[in-house]
């Protein structure tokens, strides 16, 4: 039986590379969702590729955040090897365009009429020099608050609109003997709370400066230093257990009345639901302080394949992607809202609602901005760069001036 | 064997102190086998209990009540992407890879071992040398040339290739330990042998193979080791499919989002190891006799 | 002309596997140090601009963090390793019942994949989970072992995890290099009178010299190459604290797309290899050459 399954790849992998027969659509599918809430996204799809006469062959690789599935995929360009379709965001997108191995699927864009649906913004993100070359899943939040309703309750504490009100309900529950804020010591964790930081203190048009354009006055202004100045507060709101903690323990903890608050993007809210809670009642959200909205969105990447099977997979897939059916069912399962402005939100709970009219509002006044810390804003280079000084600050006593030097120095140093 | 528990002065010491010296003697032994335990400990139990008792209970307790659910899950429900096939279909692959690719290295290993330890010539030294530097080269500097070479020669994505792969890698420690091993060999035995008329294949398949059982036992446990434990060039070089074991290992495990269910992660772990630690429990005491038998003399 | 053949077998059989390293380990080599001197970023590119990558990897903190993280891990990894290892081959030496047992106990984590033992260890060495809590838990409330998640100390952890991996494999080459020394030394020794530890110190272990050897090369070699177990256990934190070079280079070339950077630290590591590894290789042909 196993050895039936592996000459069946194997020969479907000689008969794709040997023959330009058609077989239908075909796709083989690079990407890192596998826990089981995100495989159950995915099966969505592949039930939608299969039941449109297409074949799905799944290329899961995970770990890293993705780091695991780029090392793949570099190995697989490399070797003339790429697979159809791959999980990929931000700048990465145009980076590999860059390289000359994307395909252009502005044809299925231009059908599906993907300009009008798409906020202008996320639609930028999927463009490489003015074609379409890759179809975005969702948009994540990132700059959320999840916080216990319980303990809010028992300690008198309201949701907190400003960074003030943050530190104050803070070092309430700190003299109360709970822990402040829920937190993994991993650098991705430590970078998401740095982004939502220096958005609220900064506001949109410091954040844009700092992390879009890396413009050096920014980065080293007195702005800055206060961002850093408020991340060793929040150092302090974490419990000493942190170090390597994984974000969905650190959600665990909110969820278990051991926590007040966390700060993280809205994959989140997907612990919450699994575990039976429910928005508004055991547990709140609320953007972090200030004006903006901090958007991850997950795309697919098509890349340049020879045989008319694969790239009929690859327009049907692009197709896919964006409708309806599956923008709606994805995203109730994943905790995230549809790209897409068009789909009806009756069925999503009301975190979502809020993080559309958000996205919504925010598009109108200029301060929906990409998120730095999960790649949509910046190359891997410069916010690595970024994300290294942040986690070195965090996890030291470094002092903000210093942290700020530093900052400058290695964005420099990342060009 | 060295022995002392005999010898005159202990004897002196009387049978008390003896006693005594031979418990603090075990008890080291078993504190040290307490350090090496724990890690395969907290796996098992943890494999054992339920997602509710791993949240709730202590990390060192025993399980209440065991289930076995874990195993059945990760052997073959537990999704890895949109397939919930567990590791089954993968485990295939990784025996598919790792023996062929350990018989083959294997197999080079003796016979440059038994050319460079017996068949010298002007520069078999140097080739040595550089086979044993290439030991030492970091994986992660490989991966991306050696992606372009499998594509030339269009075994990309594929068993064979990473086979291939093993194999290139492998060869430095095999011709390692053969040489290392055949040194030990007298060289007038070639010689005599050389004057009854044998030559370079009858001798090394008559005289060399036979003696060669406990240093292939080494060579053989390290590689499948080596070969079924690795992670960079299984994700690397495979494609939908081909994936090895390990692949699957750390798609279970190390998903980045979602509920972990940390049973199934650890009992997938056990599964994934079952052969190497197999390999070690039943041949652990060739492995000693094997490197006894020369192979470390250097 | 058949003779002439027969004389070239021996080369013939060693060919390929030479042709093999040559190109795959000495022709690699040479493409990263080729690479490194160019601006490739997300693929490798061949336009050589000179030495900025060099300038940027000595210029970068979190390079330094790793190379004396090496340093640190390696001298301890490999000593502790040794010296439990040693420790271990000579009691177990000592004619133990249940020997079999005892030495598979010592001998299996080599046979396990770090992807997933890294887990375990992590739960073990957290304060909040682990041995801290546990210890807490009997009553010693003032107990403390948080090296994980401190900085200074977090490096400390993956020389635990390290030689937890290693110390059973090296205890199995002394254990070998102890039962290969020759009985009639030591029966001789004994009759002089001479006391166990001097038979120990003076006569077994430096006729072992050979076995230190290689139980350091096979040390360092999975010492420059730790990388799974940085990525299981800490994953280079906190910050980047446990970043290691072969750990810093996965980053800079997989997940930060910047290919040039990698290349000239991955040379600047396989500089550390040879400064250790030529020393080892020279002394082994001196030694066969007598």
């Amino acid at each position: 039986m196993f050895m039936k399954t592996t000459l069946a790849a194997t020969t479907a992998a000689l008969t794709i590379m040997g023959t330009a027969s058609f077989a239908g659509p075909q796709a083989e599918v690079l990407h890192y969702w596998t826990s089981g809430g995100e495989a159950k996204s995915v099966a969505v799809l592949q039930k939608e590729f299969a039941d449109n006469g297409g074949t799905w062959t799944d290329m899961p690789v995970a770990g890293g955040g993705g780091d695991a599935a780029m090392t793949a995929l570099r190995a697989r360009v490399l070797s003339g090897n790429a697979p159809t379709a791959v999980q990929l965001k931000g700048p990465a997108i145009q980076e590999w365009y860059e390289e000359g191995v994307l395909a252009d699927i502005s044809s299925v864009a231009e059908a599906n009429g993907w300009a009008d649906v798409l906020p202008a913004n996320i639609a930028s993100h999927m463009k490489c020099e003015g074609t379409w070359c890759a179809a975005p899943v969702n948009v994540h939040r990132v700059d959320w608050i999840w916080a216990s309703a319980d303990i809010l309750k028992a300690n008198g504490i309201a949701l907190p609109t400003t960074w003030d009100e943050f530190n104050a309900a803070a070092d309430k529950l700190q003299a109360a003997g709970i822990t402040p804020l829920a937190h993994g010591g991993q650098s991705w964790q430590d970078a998401t709370v740095f982004e939502a930081v220096a958005l609220g203190i900064g506001g949109a048009d410091f954040y844009k400066k700092a992390f879009v354009e890396l413009d050096d006055a920014t980065l080293t202004s007195d702005t800055m230093v206060a961002v850093f100045d408020q991340m060793r507060k929040m150092r302090g709101y974490v419990d000493p257990n942190f170090s390597g903690r994984d974000w969905n323990l650190a959600t665990a903890m909110v969820m278990n009345g051991e926590a007040a608050f966390q700060i993280m993007g809205d994959w989140a809210k997907g612990e919450f639901m699994a575990a039976g809670k429910v928005p508004g009642e055991d547990f709140l959200c609320i953007s972090t302080p200030g004006d903006g909205f901090l958007y991850n969105v997950d795309s697919f990447a098509m890349f340049d394949v020879d045989g008319a099977d694969k790239k009929a997979g690859q327009d049907l897939l692009a197709k896919l992607v964006v409708g309806k059916t599956f923008q709606k069912t994805f995203n109730l399962n994943k905790g995230s809202i549809p790209a897409r402005t068009d789909v009806d939100l009756a069925d999503f709970d009301s975190c979502a609602h809020l993080s559309a009219s958000d996205m919504a509002a925010s598009n109108d006044n200029g301060s929906l901005l990409p998120s730095y810390a999960h790649g949509m804003a910046l190359r891997g280079a410069q916010s690595g760069a970024i994300t290294d000084v942040v986690t070195a600050h965090f996890n030291s006593d470094m002092s903000s001036a210093d942290a700020v030097a530093m900052l400058s120095k290695a964005i420099k140093n990342s060009m | 064997m060295t022995d002392f528990s005999t010898n005159q002065t202990t004897r002196k010491q009387g049978r008390a102190g003896q006693i005594a010296l031979r418990w603090g003697l075990y008890l080291i032994l078993c504190l040290f086998a307490l350090y090496y335990l724990m890690p395969l400990f907290v796996m098992l139990t943890t494999s054992l209990k339920s997602l509710e008792e791993i949240r709730t209970g202590s990390l060192l307790s025993l399980p209440r009540n065991i289930t076995f659910d874990a195993w059945s899950t990760a052997w073959s429900k537990a999704c890895t992407g949109i397939q919930c096939e567990g590791l089954r279909p993968y485990f295939w692959n990784s025996l598919l890879l790792s023996v062929p690719a350990v018989m083959i290295s294997t197999l080079l290993g003796a016979l440059n071992g038994y050319v460079i330890a017996q068949w010298k010539f002007k520069g078999s030294n140097l080739i040595f040398s550089l086979m044993l530097f290439g030991c030492f080269i970091p994986f992660q500097v490989v991966l991306l040339p050696m992606a372009r070479v499998l594509g030339i020669l269009n075994m990309a994505g594929t068993i064979p290739g990473l086979i291939f792969v093993h194999v290139v890698y492998g060869i430095g420690f095999t011709t390692l330990f053969f040489r290392n091993y055949y040194v030990t060999i007298p060289q007038e035995l070639v010689k005599a042998a050389k004057v009854d008329g044998a030559g370079f294949v009858r001798i090394f398949w008559s005289i060399f193979l036979p003696l060669s059982l406990p240093i292939i036992v080494v060579t053989v446990i390290w590689q499948f080791t080596q070969i079924w434990n690795d992670f960079l060039f299984g994700v690397s070089f495979s494609q939908a499919g081909t994936q090895p074991v390990t692949v699957a290992l750390n798609n279970i495990v190390n998903s980045t989002t979602g509920v972990k269910e940390y049973n199934v992660d650890m009992a997938a772990a056990i599964i994934a190891a079952m052969p190497t630690l197999l390999v070690y429990v039943v041949a652990g005491k060739y492995f000693i006799r094997g490197l006894t038998a020369g192979s470390v003399k250097g | 002309m058949l003779k002439w053949f027969e004389k070239q077998v021996p080369k013939i059989v060693l060919a390929p596997s030479f042709i093999a390293i040559l190109l795959f380990v000495y022709g690699f080599i040479v493409w990263t140090g080729w690479v490194s001197l160019t601006r490739s970023r997300l693929l490798p590119k061949y336009d050589i601009v000179g030495f900025i990558q060099y300038e940027r990897l000595f210029d970068s903190p979190r390079w330094d963090t790793a190379m004396s993280n090496l340093f640190i891990f390696g001298v301890l990894f490999i000593v502790i390793s040794m010296f439990l290892g040693l420790l271990i081959a000579i009691l177990l030496d000592q004619k133990i019942r249940v020997e079999g047992v005892l030495r598979t106990i010592y001998l299996y984590p080599m046979a396990l994949s770090l992807i997933v033992t890294g887990t375990a260890w992590k739960w073990i060495l957290n304060p909040g989970l682990g041995i801290e809590s546990v210890v807490q838990g009997w009553g010693f409330e003032n107990f403390k072992f948080d090296w994980l998640i401190n900085p200074d100390y977090a490096i400390y952890t993956v020389v635990i995890a390290g030689v937890w991996q290693a110390s059973g494999f090296v205890m199995a080459l002394f254990l070998a290099g102890l039962r290969s020394v020759d009985d009639e030394v030591i029966k001789a020794a004994r009759v002089d009178g001479i006391p166990t530890t001097r038979i120990y110190s003076a006569i077994i272990l430096p006729s072992m010299a050979p076995i230190f050897l290689s139980a350091f090369i096979v040390l360092a070699h999975l010492a420059i190459k730790s990388f799974d177990l940085v990525i299981a256990l800490t994953g280079g934190g906190p910050g980047y604290a446990t970043d290691l070079p072969a750990t810093y280079m996965y980053a800079l070339a997989f997940s930060r797309g910047d290919i040039g950077q990698a290349a000239s630290s991955a040379m600047v590591m396989m500089m550390v290899v040879f400064a250790i590894v030529v020393p080892y290789l020279y002394s082994e042909l001196r030694a066969k050459n007598d």
